[in-house]
């Protein structure tokens, strides 16, 4: 009695969420073109969803194929493939129900089998897939097993009650789960297609998804178009018929073509915010994003540099960066001082208060100084360290700035620009002092970076150990709110300083004014052009 | 019959006739160099140049790496070049000043295109005179080297020299220089092939030459036509090569800058107004090559043996 | 000459045996690998992915499969980075698109600069002379990421005449661009070898013979004077092509083409093998028939070379 009651209350709070598609404003009038053009810096590496890394190619799959959830404007979550669900009372066991009437571009009903497969390709070995690590952080049963190969895929944790009912089991609750369903690696794939066409499957006209939009154009390194798909479940909601990604690999030329009007989107070359938020408001926008931009202070006992081993010299290094000049003066994008490690911009988290955060950069810069001073080193005798960063000319322009934050306080330091590959295998080795980096949450959640620091982390490049940290961590998983524990997390890694967070991103765009229904608010920068619409001016 | 008197002055005249003294062909070559304005005014301008880039960080009131505080952030209004704020050449995005990044800027690039040349040259020159005169076989194998060697992008050579020895200005040199030697040796290859079938060539051949002393005594000097304009093509090429590196995130390290890299930062800063930061570093480098091309019109004119 | 033809070609096949060997070797050598990301991948997802591509196996091995496969099925192998294709895809697809503007580029910028060579030998040290060579040493020295932008901004924003970028299957509008960015370079070298070749040539005997003998000028130049004059510059439009080619970075990179250039500067920076070792035979490739073109013209022009 008392389980079903339970279940219903679970049940009928589950199926509140709201459907959604292009909320056309009744007053606005629909403009007779319904195209859309959008930027790519890069080519398009792959549109295979459970091989995808980067963030523009998800950007495309997004609109090929629909998972159980998708996201709304402010990131909340929003019912797609799935109706329903229900959760275990132990919270281990999410059971979904699926859309009965969502298809596959070639007729074909979308399953919970279509779910399974694609999960399970996710973790197959075979598939060597680099995001594989996606379903252990969702906590998915036997995920480590499959990818090391020592049990088979059909042993992951995801199964298929019938056609409509999809059931994951975990292996310790997550409060955030469904929110890592929106990710492009666990969106479902057509298993007739992939076996029958093998690599060759995402090819235009090969290509089948349940997405709103299919792939009828692709050339690599040139443009990709996409066409509405009449057999998708809420096609009629849909208003935008065809939108082109454009690969310009120029942020400058691509900001012209913006202009010339061959691209209705583009991201504001760096410099330009200020001038173009005061004269063309009405298109330049910036949001914060769900990352941030750190320098590393390696504290490996046995390659990091002895200096970085005190405290105080760590505390110091971090003091004399003055973030204000950074954001305003060199990336002038709205960007956020980051003085903890977590945005303040990721769903449910406050941005605890540090000690230091509060302090003028004058004071902070004294206090630097003086924290130097008493291990020894001052402008004339100063500290020598180097910093590796990727090439970057904004990471070189903030590089160039703190190495002269430092002189003044007693820091030498010496500026070592790599190509990003040379510089990633030095990080992951440890064999650096300072070392630019930065972190993009993978859902929109705090834990997705305060996770990187525990001493489990494969992530944790500056091999910090605070077993507090662990526990506080480990036990925020089964909270019901865990940001107190956040906050003492926070506040352990600013007396600890294993990182310098410098600055939260944000993502600063122009936007043509006749288009409507693009979430600028989105932290993650999650759009659907089937949310689009365009007016008639 | 008419004898001449011989008149006092004649007697001078014949004695100082007697004491005129041979000139070597590098003489002539040198008067007929100075002969030619636009080679000698372009002389003088790289000399100038050259005395800019040594001298000046020195006369600047700023440093090269200094950041201006007030400017930061707004070099499009605040960065133009005066007199009054010390910044002659106005400043980059980051403040720093123009005038002493120029400077340091023209004498890495400088650097660049004559010592890399000069490895190119000499390589070059050596190598394909060598395989176009040997002839037959030798040629064909070491043409086949060229060939492959050619055909290896240069990037991974590049990123592999600069990777495994670090990003000192010596490796991009070498690395650079290394890779243009193909080029000159291909030309110079050709050049021989044509110039080994004229008659002086047999000559000194039936008379027992050896191949050494005719390679440098007769194929070499009558090279330099086509080796001095292709080298003043080659420094050029060179400046652009180590921009293009610098543009790939792999030239000289910060706050070093080269003409390169300032051009291609200034190109970005086209859309954005502050002109001055690329006019300028496009300026000298343009100044630069545009003598570089007449001091080698005026070289060749000079020193080949046929001009009029 | 046939024999001659038939041994370079035959001579081609171990020259790009070595350049794989050696580029493999090269690429190898260089730290870093293709799987490299800000997250550092679990050993295991690592180990999947090389066993996948083979690259567990010892250097040797990896060779021999490479160039087994190449030669059995014409197969260059897969890219890393660009998880839905091959290289083979990545080559036809690409090839292609660089080979049609390197080409126009190539035929204008060596129109035009033999052109101007000729017109400022001519008229040497005159106005004429100094004009020409300035307007070529301007295309020469504004590199390709400088005047590309310049491009854009005055063709497509201010005056709309032509796309900002895009390839369209090489349809002429898209054309027009890239070609210019790529040919001025090259106008302003191939001007001035052409120049100082035909001063050259100019002053030497026979033409005075010609001269002497009554012959109008522009019989001289064209029938005495301009073959001679020609043969440096073969040489150097050898290299001039295939540096057309492999240099075509920034064409794609500012004009969105999809050519194959980017794909030097890519592969290396991402350590993606096969890609590399695929641009790297196919540039060997182009060299070597470029190389061996030029000879036979060679030959052609200059009746006392013998091969």
């Amino acid at each position: 009695m008392k389980k079903n009651l339970l279940l219903s209350t679970v049940l009928s709070l589950a199926l509140t969420g709201t459907t959604f598609a292009a909320t056309v404003d009744p007053a606005d009038k629909l403009a007779g073109t319904q195209t859309f053009n959008f930027w790519l810096l890069d080519s398009i590496t792959t549109l295979d969803p459970q091989l995808i890394e980067a963030v523009e190619d998800s950007d495309v799959a997004r609109q090929l194929f629909e998972g159980l959830y998708t996201e709304d404007g402010s990131g909340d979550l929003v019912d797609a493939g799935a109706i329903g669900y229900t959760v275990s009372e132990d919270k281990k066991t999410y059971t979904f129900q699926l859309r009965p009437e969502a298809k596959w571009s070639n007729g074909a009903p979308v399953t919970a089998n279509d779910y399974v497969y694609a999960w399970q390709r996710l973790v197959d070995p075979a598939t060597a897939s680099s995001y594989a690590w996606y379903m252990e952080l969702m906590q998915v049963d036997n995920a480590t097993a499959v990818i090391a190969g020592e049990k088979p895929p059909s042993e992951l944790g995801v199964k298929a009650l019938d056609d409509l009912t999809l059931e994951v089991k975990l292996i310790t609750p997550l409060p955030y789960f469904r929110k890592m369903l929106v990710h492009s690696s666990v969106l479902p794939v057509p298993k007739a297609i992939i076996e029958a066409n093998g690599q060759k499957w995402t090819e235009p006209g090969v290509l089948v998804g349940n997405g709103a939009y299919t792939l009828t154009e692709h050339k690599p390194g040139e443009k990709a178009v996409v066409t509405r798909n009449p057999l998708y479940w809420n096609n009629a909601a849909t208003v935008i018929q065809s939108g082109s990604f454009l690969t310009v690999n120029d942020e400058n030329i691509a900001f012209t073509r913006y202009e010339a009007g061959e691209l209705d989107t583009v991201g504001i070359p760096t410099g330009m915010y200020p001038q173009l938020s005061k004269d063309r408001p009405a298109e330049a926008s910036s949001a914060p994003r769900a990352c941030t931009y750190y320098y590393l202070l390696n504290m490996d006992p046995e390659k990091g540099p002895e200096a970085l081993k005190n405290v105080n010299v760590r505390k110091a290094l971090s003091y004399a960066v003055d973030r204000d000049i950074l954001v305003e003066k060199v990336l002038q994008s709205g960007q956020i001082p980051a003085y903890t490690l977590t945005p303040g911009a990721m769903a449910g988290f406050t941005v605890p208060s540090v000690d230091y955060a509060t302090m003028t950069q004058a004071a902070r810069s004294e206090e630097a100084k003086q924290l130097l001073a008493e291990a020894g080193y001052t402008p004339e005798n100063p500290l020598k360290l180097t910093l590796n960063y990727n090439t970057s000319e904004g990471h070189k322009a903030i590089a160039v700035a703190v190495q002269q934050f430092y002189k003044a306080v007693g820091v030498e330091l010496t500026l070592n620009n790599m190509e990003w590959q040379v510089h990633s295998d030095i990080m992951h080795e440890r064999t650096y002092e300072l070392a630019r980096s930065a972190w993009c949450g993978d859902y929109n959640e705090a834990s997705t970076f305060l996770d990187l620091f525990t001493s489990s982390s494969g992530f944790n490049d500056v091999a910090y150990l605070n077993a507090d940290y662990d526990k506080l961590m480990a036990d925020s998983k089964t909270m019901d709110d865990p940001q107190p524990n956040y906050t003492k997390a926070e506040e352990i890694l600013a007396a600890d300083m294993p990182i310098i967070p410098i600055y939260h991103y944000t993502s600063s765009r122009m936007l043509k004014t006749d288009v409507r229904g693009y979430p600028k608010k989105n932290v993650f920068g999650t759009w659907y052009l089937k949310e689009l619409y365009r007016v008639a001016e | 019959m008419v004898t001449a008197k011989l008149r006092a002055g004649d007697l001078s005249r014949i004695t100082d006739m007697a004491e005129v003294k041979g000139r070597s062909l590098w003489a002539d070559a040198r008067k007929r160099f100075m002969r030619n304005k636009a080679a000698v005014a372009s002389l003088l301008v790289l000399i100038i140049i050259t005395l800019f880039s040594l001298s000046g960080e020195a006369i600047a009131p700023w440093t090269n790496e200094e950041i201006d505080f007030n400017v930061i952030g707004s070099a499009d209004t605040e960065g133009m070049p005066s007199f009054a704020s010390g910044h002659y050449f106005g400043t980059d995005d980051l403040g720093r000043d123009l005038f002493a990044r120029s400077a340091q800027g023209t004498r890495v690039s400088l650097m660049v295109g004559f010592v890399g040349t000069f490895i190119a040259v000499l390589v070059g020159t050596v190598y394909g005179a060598v395989s176009g005169y040997v002839g037959g076989r030798t040629d064909a194998i070491m043409m086949r080297i060229v060939d492959i060697l050619s055909a290896i992008p240069y990037m991974f050579v590049l990123i592999l020299l600069l990777v495994m020895f670090g990003r000192s200005m010596f490796m991009i040199f070498v690395g650079i220089g290394l890779l243009s030697w193909l080029g000159m040796a291909r030309i110079v290859r050709g050049q021989t092939l044509s110039l080994k079938h004229k008659e002086y060539i047999e000559a000194a051949q039936a008379s027992g030459v050896s191949s050494w002393k005719i390679i440098l005594r007769h194929i070499l000097p009558n090279l330099l036509g086509v080796v001095a304009v292709y080298t003043t093509l080659l420094i050029p090429d060179m400046i652009m090569a180590e921009s293009f590196i610098s543009f790939l995130g792999l030239g000289v390290q910060e706050p070093l800058t080269s003409l390169g890299a300032l051009i291609s930062e200034g190109s970005k800063a086209i859309v954005q107004g502050s002109l001055w930061q690329l006019y300028f570093p496009l300026a000298f480098f343009t100044v630069t090559l545009y003598a570089f091309y007449f001091v080698g019109d005026g070289l060749r004119d000079a020193l080949d043996p046929k001009d009029r | 000459m046939f024999s001659f033809i038939a041994r370079r070609l035959l001579v081609a096949v171990p020259t790009l045996l070595v350049l794989i060997v050696i580029s493999a070797v090269l690429m190898h050598a260089a730290p870093g690998g293709p799987f490299n990301s800000e997250r550092k991948l679990s050993a295991e997802v690592l180990a999947n992915l090389q066993a996948k591509y083979g690259l567990d196996q010892p250097l040797y091995v990896q060779i021999w499969t490479y160039i087994r496969d190449l030669v059995l099925h014409f197969d260059f192998g897969p890219s890393f980075k660009y998880k839905d294709r091959t290289v083979n895809d990545i080559i036809s697809q690409g090839f292609p698109v660089t080979l049609v503007y390197g080409f126009w580029s190539f035929v204008i910028a060596t129109i035009l600069g033999i052109g101007a060579g000729v017109i400022a030998a001519i008229r040497q040290n005159t106005p004429t002379d100094y004009l020409v060579l300035t307007v070529a040493i301007i295309g020469a020295v504004l590199p390709g990421y400088v005047i590309a932008p310049i491009l854009v901004l005055v063709f497509t924003l201010k005056l709309g005449w032509l796309p900002g970028g895009g390839w369209e299957d090489g349809e002429w509008r898209y054309l027009v661009l890239p070609v210019i960015a790529l040919s001025t370079g090259y106008i302003a070298s191939i001007a001035r070898l052409m120049r100082s070749s035909m001063l050259e040539t100019l002053n030497s005997n026979f033409v005075r013979t010609a001269r002497a003998k009554g012959l109008p000028e522009w019989k001289v130049i064209t029938r005495h004077v301009m073959k001679p004059a020609l043969l440096p510059i073969l040489s150097y439009l050898g290299p001039v092509f295939v540096g057309m080619i492999t240099g075509s970075v920034v064409i794609d990179m500012y004009f969105s083409t999809g050519g194959i250039g980017k794909s030097f500067v890519d592969s290396a920076l991402n350590r993606d093998y096969s890609v590399m070792l695929g641009v790297t035979l196919l540039v060997g490739a182009l060299t070597i028939v470029f190389n061996l073109i030029v000879d036979v013209l060679y030959a052609f022009i200059d009746p006392k070379i013998r091969y």
